[in-house]
């Protein structure tokens, strides 16, 4: 499995650290009540097919990606610099 | 038809033409009491036990492909009692007494072999945890024994003892543990269920789930739609999509966990072995093939097979513990999918939708968890209430942060077990 970096190019899998699925991003409020950090904590779609996660570039450029890929055939349709703000 | 020496005596020498099928292959019902989607290790010890210890036999399995053809056949065939928290201790010890009885309650021979768990360490802080554990499991009524060098040294002569990086200080030794046959335990209980008058539906895959007014009244697949007042999903591998049916998402990855076999060798590795500083255990099976695995390739994933990276991860620990292997050939590798939980414990619950139970999320550990699951989710359906050893499997337990059950002590979050 090969990750195309946006920075650095394709690179090999070991170069990475898978995070989890990009659910992650849609941080609820502090306020928010127990069931939304549940949701964002704990509960996935898990899907089979196509997927978008986060993965560390920790033995490159230190960039986290947001990667679209398939969790069936390991398939990988892209990758993107996740957004600063 | 019940297996015996003398019925083997005789079909031996009558040239095997008294045998008969193991089970019935029946048509759909269109009605049933109680229905258990998933017909691997898990839902048909599920049904044997509905059927044996409740006298529910109106029952019915429903399995997208064929009996036992999931991770109950794919996995490396260990069974241990060796937990250490409250919840797993008492369920996996009640597991393995269900284990070593099991191959009387199913006159069925499930080739269970009770040659030892070793878990060896290679530190202080780890023999300490060791000693710990060991102490747990005592405790909960099971055997551990501390081992120093010289006592690993006596049962596998055969490591590296001395590596400099990982010498190797003793191992914590599970006499009780070993290995039993997968597929002859989907089959055993299979056999036990049709026995008692499940009705085992093969190449049944359900694409629905009916839900009224908040109570389940049956379900759809491919081969009609049959109603049921209870429905069990024991599916794990795709609790995910299957619980999706019913609307619900779980606290649940897929990730994909490797295992590896070599050619056929004359019998040399007596017990199971795991390797303390790396992922890597191993055993040998009765054909003579070293079988061995490692950890998981971390990131989710539905595919039978994985990556390289931890195939060269268990290859490299392999060779740290025990040299001796570089001259095994590996013969297959594959990728079972595990239902990964954020504590790294399994899930056996009702769910918010009345009649509808809920049973996955058993990470790594499914196989040697296969009977206590079953005993503890038949328990669960026909009483509506928990089985005490499976009690602290709940599904709230994430939301409420209440009764977490982390052995690993490295969180309750996903991507960490």
């Amino acid at each position: 499995m090969r990750i195309p970096c946006p920075i650095c190019g394709t690179r090999d899998r070991r170069e990475f650290t898978y995070k989890g699925a990009a659910v992650l991003l849609d941080r609820p409020s502090p306020e928010a009540d127990a069931a939304s950090w549940d949701a964002y904590l704990h509960l996935r779609d898990n899907p089979a097919g196509r997927t978008r996660d986060l993965w560390f570039h920790d033995a490159g450029c230190a960039a986290w990606l947001v990667v679209e890929r398939d969790t069936i055939s390991h398939e990988i349709f892209g990758a993107e610099l996740l957004d600063a703000d | 038809m019940r297996f015996s020496a003398l019925k083997i005596f005789k079909e031996g020498l009558t040239g095997n033409m008294g045998w008969a099928p193991h089970w019935r292959d029946p048509e759909p019902k269109p009605e049933y009491d109680i229905l258990i989607i998933g017909g691997g290790g898990h839902g048909l010890a599920t049904a044997f036990y509905l059927a044996k210890e409740h006298g529910l036999t109106n029952v019915a399995v429903l399995e997208k492909g064929y009996l036992g053809g999931g991770n109950i056949g794919r996995n490396t065939t260990i069974v241990r009692a060796n937990y250490n928290l409250p919840g797993n201790s008492e369920f996996y010890s009640h597991s393995l007494k269900l284990w070593e009885g099991m191959e009387q309650e199913l006159n069925f021979n499930t080739m269970m072999s009770q040659r030892g768990v070793l878990n060896l360490f290679h530190s202080d802080g780890q023999r300490d945890y060791a000693a710990r554990r060991g102490n747990s499991m005592v405790n909960q009524g099971d055997d551990a024994q501390l081992l120093d060098r010289d006592g690993v040294r006596k049962l596998v002569p055969f490591l590296d003892f001395d590596n400099i990086r990982f010498p190797i200080y003793g191992g914590l030794y599970h006499a009780r543990g070993g290995t039993a046959r997968h597929d002859a335990v989907a089959w055993g209980y299979a056999r036990g269920a049709d026995q008692r008058g499940v009705d085992l539906l093969q190449n049944c895959e359900v694409t629905g789930i009916d839900i009224e007014n908040g109570a389940v009244k049956g379900v759809q697949t491919t081969r009609g739609a049959i109603r049921a007042r209870k429905v069990g999903i024991v599916v794990a591998g795709r609790s995910g999509q299957v619980a999706g049916l019913a609307g619900m998402r779980l606290p649940i990855e897929s990730h994909v966990l490797q295992a590896f076999v070599t050619e056929g060798l004359k019998p040399c590795i007596d017990h199971v072995v795991t390797f303390g500083m790396g992922h890597f255990y191993i055993s040998q099976s009765d054909k003579g093939g070293l079988v061995f695995g490692g950890d998981l390739d971390f990131y989710a994933s539905y595919a039978a097979r994985g990556n390289l990276p931890m195939a060269e991860h268990v290859m490299e620990a392999a060779m740290t513990l025990m040299p001796v292997i570089g001259k095994a050939r590996v013969l297959r590798s594959w990728g079972g999918i595990m239902d990964m939980s954020p504590d790294g414990s399994p899930i056996i619950d009702k769910t918010g939708i009345d009649g509808l139970y809920l049973n996955c999320g058993w990470c790594y550990g499914g196989f040697k968890a296969v009977p206590g699951s079953g005993f503890s989710f038949a328990h669960l359906i026909a009483q509506d209430r928990p089985h005490e050893p499976a009690a602290r499997f709940r599904l709230d337990r994430f939301r409420t942060g209440h009764g977490i059950m982390d052995e690993e002590g490295t969180g309750a979050q996903h991507n960490l077990h």
